[in-house]
């Protein structure tokens, strides 16, 4: 398991739901993806994603306009 | 070039793949409005397994481009798409086409509808994306929630044969909302699904979509008018016209096709234009481009952030500094400060009086 970070901040969705759906796949199981965004659609969107395709959301946090998604990629 | 794949000598009626003994699958094209979704469901009903795709051009409709302005930052955000998927249970797909859609916008085969819609060429290029995913993927079939007779374009009797057959699905491509009044395919074919399950939904009218939905229980459904694509806008076409018209060329960049769909746009002269920020979220994300544009933005008074796109000379400069006055809280003042700052980020300052309402010309409004 090891841990990824993705800079999709000044990308406004759904493309930072692209990169994160694109990296994801190449990842594999329990590696962890912190995803670094700017767009408040983000707040929604990734964790709808994860809902979907069955990955855990570890946490989100927001600072002064940049957001942190973390999700945990699902087991196989 | 497409070719008719040969047809195959027996015909497989298995409800399970072969190759993978699970149950037929179906790639849906989800769009994030109603049609897709309820197509997707009918065929859940079905014991098919859906998958979702959705593919971003850089022209989708998207609540996100909406909620840059500030009135409606208030509203949720959310991908329709994502949104859909969600509650039908399925996965989605989000494909990025930007670059390969640019083919189907400047060049399509079967030229634009109202606005500089190209739907039909479109909508093949979407099933043909589909059909190819579908191909990488081990899908059996791909539905979409097109309705006979729905669209001008692309959901005619006779278009609709032209996308299953230039995308090179053919009867792999079923729509279940309106398959009853349509041929056969190889799905209904081969027992995959029931037909006699199918609709037979034709015209313009919403209310059979709309009942359907009530049945599966759907609200807060996205319904966008002219449907999910900026292309099918008269103003949005008229603003991406002037700047191929402008540039003498019909191309465009994934930047220049965002910026369209923010701001007032004014071209004064030929050779240049102005985008105009209308409120603090349109401001702070025209913000993010001013490294490329000389831009504007009034000191003396509250007022939008403008762009220049296009090279000015110190006359149509002044011209420029006057209109972004006029769009600020001094329009009535007898002077506006302003700093002015060019693409190499030397700034200098201006003192202009805005312009008068009455000197605007409505040409100049794109």
């Amino acid at each position: 398991m090891s841990h990824f970070v993705l800079d999709a901040r000044n990308l406004l969705c759904p493309m930072p739901v692209i990169r994160t759906q694109n990296r994801v796949a190449e990842l594999g199981p329990g590696d962890v993806l912190e995803v670094r965004a700017t767009d408040p659609g983000t707040l929604q969107d990734i964790p709808a994603w994860c809902r979907i395709h069955g990955h855990e959301m570890l946490s989100v946090t927001k600072n002064e306009g940049e957001i942190t998604l973390t999700l945990r990629v699902r087991a196989a | 070039m497409t070719t008719r794949p040969a047809p195959t000598t027996k015909l497989d009626h298995s409800p399970v793949s072969p190759a993978s003994g699970e149950p037929r699958k179906a790639v849906a094209l989800i769009s994030g409005g109603l049609d897709s979704m309820l197509a997707a469901r009918v065929m859940l009903d079905q014991n098919i397994h859906v998958e979702g795709i959705n593919f971003y051009t850089g022209f989708c409709v998207e609540g996100h481009t909406h909620a840059i302005r500030r009135q409606a930052q208030a509203k949720p955000k959310r991908n329709n798409a994502l949104w859909t998927a969600e509650q039908l249970g399925i996965k989605l797909h989000i494909i990025e086409v930007i670059e390969e859609y640019k083919e189907v916008v400047i060049n399509p085969k079967h030229g634009y509808g109202a606005n500089l819609n190209p739907c039909l060429d479109c909508k093949g290029f979407m099933v043909r994306k589909a059909r190819e995913w579908m191909e990488r993927n081990g899908f059996d079939f791909i539905i979409t929630g097109e309705v006979l007779g729905q669209r001008p374009m692309s959901q005619r009797r006779d278009t609709m044969p032209v996308v299953a057959r230039e995308s090179g699905a053919f009867d792999r491509l079923l729509r279940p909302l309106c398959a009853k009044l349509l041929p056969e395919t190889l799905p209904e074919r081969a027992g995959w699904v029931d037909r006699s399950k199918l609709l037979d939904f034709n015209g313009r009218s919403r209310k059979p979509q709309m009942a359907l939905a009530k049945q599966y229980g759907f609200t807060d459904y996205a319904q966008p008018a002219g449907g999910c694509c900026f292309l099918t806008n008269e103003q949005y076409s008229r603003k991406l016209a002037d700047l191929w018209a402008a540039r003498g060329t019909k191309q465009y960049e994934f930047d220049d096709i965002m910026l369209l769909k923010v701001g007032r746009h004014l071209r004064p002269r030929p050779h240049f234009k102005l985008i105009v920020g209308r409120d603090e979220g349109e401001n702070n994300f025209l913000n993010g481009y001013r490294k490329n544009f000389m831009h504007l933005y009034a000191t003396s008074h509250e007022g939008p952030l403008v762009l220049i796109e296009g090279t000015v000379t110190e006359t149509d400069l002044e011209l420029a500094a006057r209109l972004t006055a006029r769009f600020g809280r001094g329009r009535d003042a007898a002077s506006v400060t302003l700093t002015v700052t060019d693409t190499e980020g030397h700034s200098r300052v201006l003192h202009v009086a805005p312009l008068a309402a009455s000197d605007v010309p409505a040409e100049w409004y794109l």
